[in-house]
């Protein structure tokens, strides 16, 4: 295989799912490696599940991963984390938020439900899951929108990339004022027990 | 310098660099970010959305006639609406250099079909690039003009979303300088009159003969020799997958993929045992491969359905004898979850609209546009999709056969309306329906990200525009009964339709609430379920409204209250306008009961 990192990022359209690649993607293009990054824009964007898959290596081919293959999930939301567990290799990292977003479909249903304790089915199919409270520490951080820098932080202890690399792209690709607040979430996410 | 950009940035970066003058469009997923780029970066080439594709289409030709090298962008189905200048243009080429761009949806992600548009660069006998990453859809953007000059031809690029969409590390070039000629009159190149026509289909079919040369030299179609016994040919983003899985193999790469390199290809047959051809959607070069007497496999192994990945190439190499360890896991069927498929946005002006269409019971013909979103469930309230513009002629058809038991309503955006009803709309004065189009204004394109049309009064490149006034427009159409609705009045919506139906002539209602995301975010007073009077009935959560969930509060029956999402909520009102308790109310108010 002559990709070595296969990043899986899933999440419910609106939330910063895209942003959270073009950073990956940007560090790993900073390193000298080649990068991909595939999504699919139009009908995800109306609150549809998104995914976004970022391969890098020295020499990548397809922009998609290979199901089971994937080094790394990180997911926004506990049951499309679910969703997506099984995507990983079998030493594959799970990184999830214990964000749920019940969609009306659901909510207006009497026959189909949000599954009970996503993050637990997802330790059941998968060795290494890490669970990140990143709702409540972005709320303490005081910007709800952080929830991505904090799961870059935590996706940040699993890839072999300086600490100082991301933090140039995050201060690259965030708009000044929230600099600091990134940063400060990206810290946090460092600092989440695996 | 290296810069990782998607397919389409890369295509625009093309287009400065080619010294393209002229690049019109219609917003179509997965090509819309072409235009886009162009506008925000490049701002030596004029750049101009289109009312539809063939008016697009017809604006590039003129600049192309007119000297300047053009460009033309699409997704798959508008080159159905472009077909009839593409197909004549293949005949006339023109001044300047001039590249079709368009971008097919295999699996249909943002799409009402999955055709297989390499079959339109055949149709018409115009040469096709097949750009399988962001680096080659630039250089063959370039290589295109190159080519369009030479053969005096339109080129086609096409491209998939994989490409388009996928970001792709690209090295960048510096602008060519073009010396644009002036138009030279020339009716028998451009006069599509029979007899100078017939004379024109002779040039292009020794231009063919020319270009079938050309493509065995391409640099876009070369051989990879790795020593294997099995060889595959593939282009586009197949090729990728398959190096991706089978990179031992011997492989036959086509990039200038009409007319295909059939020496070449034929060489490669014969000094391979055995030759697998790996392409998305349909066998295009396996046929004519097969065609041109060479025996190749392919599509009983991969199919024909959506998107390929890399497991599925995987999986068909595998089937095939080739590949005898699949290093890829199939897929397993875990444990099924609820779907979560996209909805109308909160605050979204349609919702109100199509509330009243499913309570009157009407058939409703919709089309292309945020609006189909009112076809999925819980809301459900669309019954037709077929293409941009259809709504209001299929509703025109089925009133005349009386084909609905309750009536017949079409739906229709203004950017569809815009870009294929009005001819809809004309048939029904010609005709005398006596059909009922809604046209859903809500002042943008907004499916493909909020871009300006003929109504908007704003240009693709920031300026002002002359803006259309849909009312008028559709009185000078023929239609005297036109009225404005508020998309936000649940019971305004209800009384309006019904009116409507019971009318013996056409008319038009026009909703006026623009798009809650574009050109700027609405935001008002949010609203809040008063739990205490909340009875757990579910009426809100059938509006299908995302900042309206399930409380952990239930009713006797063990049935969720409902709670709203305040940083969501837009204060549309709908919710609590249905509320059939009253329980949903601005915060202030609930303080004070």
């Amino acid at each position: 295989m002559e990709c070595e990192f296969s990043i899986l990022i899933v999440g419910v359209g609106g939330q910063g799912v895209l942003l959270a690649s073009e950073l990956i993607a940007a560090v790993a293009l900073k390193s000298n490696l080649d990068v991909k990054k595939s999504e699919v824009h139009g009908m995800a964007q109306r609150g549809g599940v998104v995914s976004s898959h970022v391969r890098i290596g020295h020499r990548v081919h397809s922009p998609t991963i290979s199901y089971g293959r994937a080094d790394v999930l990180i997911s926004f939301e506990q049951a499309e984390g679910l969703r997506a567990i099984d995507w990983i290799k079998e030493d594959g990292v799970a990184i999830v938020s214990t964000t749920s977003i019940v969609p009306a479909i659901v909510s207006s249903s009497r026959e189909l439900s949000y599954p009970d304790e996503p993050i637990k089915q997802m330790r059941e199919k998968a060795e290494r899951v890490v669970s990140v409270e990143a709702d409540m520490i972005a709320r303490e951080l005081g910007n709800p929108r952080l929830v991505n820098t904090v799961l870059l932080g935590v996706l940040s202890n699993h890839l072999p990339f300086d600490a100082a690399l991301w933090r140039e792209v995050i201060e690259a690709g965030v708009k000044a004022q929230f600099v600091e607040a990134n940063l400060a979430a990206f810290e946090r996410g460092r600092s989440v027990e695996a | 310098m290296k810069e990782l950009m998607s397919g389409n940035e890369a295509v625009a970066r093309g287009a400065f660099e080619a010294d393209v003058k002229l690049a019109s469009a219609y917003p179509g997923t997965p090509s819309t970010e072409i235009l886009e780029t162009i506008a925000a970066k490049y701002r030596s080439v004029y750049a101009q959305w289109s009312p539809n594709e063939k008016v697009a289409y017809e604006v590039a030709i003129g600049a192309s006639m007119g000297g300047a090298r053009a460009m033309v962008t699409m997704k798959h189905v508008g080159l159905n609406v472009a077909a009839d200048p593409f197909m004549t243009h293949s005949y006339t080429g023109g001044g300047g250099g001039f590249v079709i761009v368009c971008a097919d949806d295999p699996e249909m992600h943002s799409s009402q079909n999955e055709q297989d548009n390499r079959h339109y660069a055949k149709f018409a006998q115009v040469p096709m690039l097949e750009p399988s990453d962001s680096a080659e859809a630039r250089a063959m953007l370039l290589a295109g003009y190159e080519i369009s000059e030479e053969f005096d031809t339109p080129v086609m690029l096409r491209l998939t979303t994989r490409i388009s969409h996928a970001k792709t590390v690209v090295e960048v070039g510096e602008q060519v300088t073009t010396q644009p000629k002036k138009f030279a009159k020339e009716p028998a190149k451009y006069v599509m009159i029979p007899g100078f026509a017939r004379g024109r289909h002779e040039v292009v079919r020794k231009r063919l003969a020319g270009l079938e040369e050309f493509t065995e030299q391409s640099p876009y179609n070369y051989i990879e020799n790795n020593g294997s016994k099995v060889g595959i040919i593939t282009g586009g983003i197949a090729f990728q997958y398959a190096k991706e899985v089978a990179p031992e193999l011997d492989y036959l790469k086509l990039g200038l993929s009409f007319p295909l390199p059939m020496k070449m290809i034929g060489d490669f047959v014969k000094s391979h045992e055995r030759v697998i051809v790996v392409e998305e959607l349909e066998p295009f070069y396996e046929d004519q491969i097969r065609a041109a007497g060479f025996d190749v496999e392919g599509k009983k192994f991969f199919g024909h359905l959506g998107e390929y990945s890399p497991h599925r190439v995987a999986q068909g190499l595998k089937d095939a004898g080739v590949l005898t360890e699949v290093s890829v896991v199939a897929k397993t069927n875990g444990s099924p979850l609820f779907p979560r498929p996209p909805v109308l946005c909160p605050g979204c002006p349609h919702r109100g609209m199509f509330m009243a269409l499913k309570k009157l019971k009407v058939a409703v013909t919709g089309d292309i546009g945020c609006y189909t979103l009112g076809a999925l469930p819980p809301l459900k309230a669309l019954d037709s999709c077929i293409c941009m513009g259809a709504s209001i002629g299929n509703a025109i058809g089925m009133g005349r056969v009386d084909g609905s038991e309750n009536g017949v309503v079409a739906v229709i955006g203004d950017s569809t309306f815009l870009h294929s009803g009005i001819t809809g709309l004309l048939d029904a004065t010609f005709n005398k329906s006596n059909v009922t189009v809604v046209i859903l204004d809500n002042s943008t394109t907004a499916m493909t990200g909020g871009q300006e049309h003929p109504g908007t009064g704003r240009t693709l490149m920031g300026g002002t525009a002359g803006k259309v006034d849909l009312p008028k427009l559709c009185r000078a159409l023929g239609i005297s009964r036109v009225h404005e609705v508020d998309a936000y009045d649940y019971d305004a919506c209800m009384s309006a339709v019904k009116q409507e139906l019971h009318s013996d002539e056409p008319s038009v209602l026009i909703t006026n609430r623009p798009c809650v995301l574009m050109p700027e975010r609405i935001m008002d007073e949010p609203y809040v379920v008063d739990l205490a009077h909340c009875n757990g009935c579910s009426a809100c959560f059938r509006i299908s409204c995302p900042a309206i969930a399930a409380s952990d509060e239930t009713n006797d029956h063990g049935h969720p209250k409902a709670v709203i999402d305040e940083t969501l909520c837009t204060g549309c009102t709908l919710c609590a306008q249905i509320c059939p308790e009253e329980a949903i109310v601005l915060k202030n108010q609930m303080v004070k009961v």
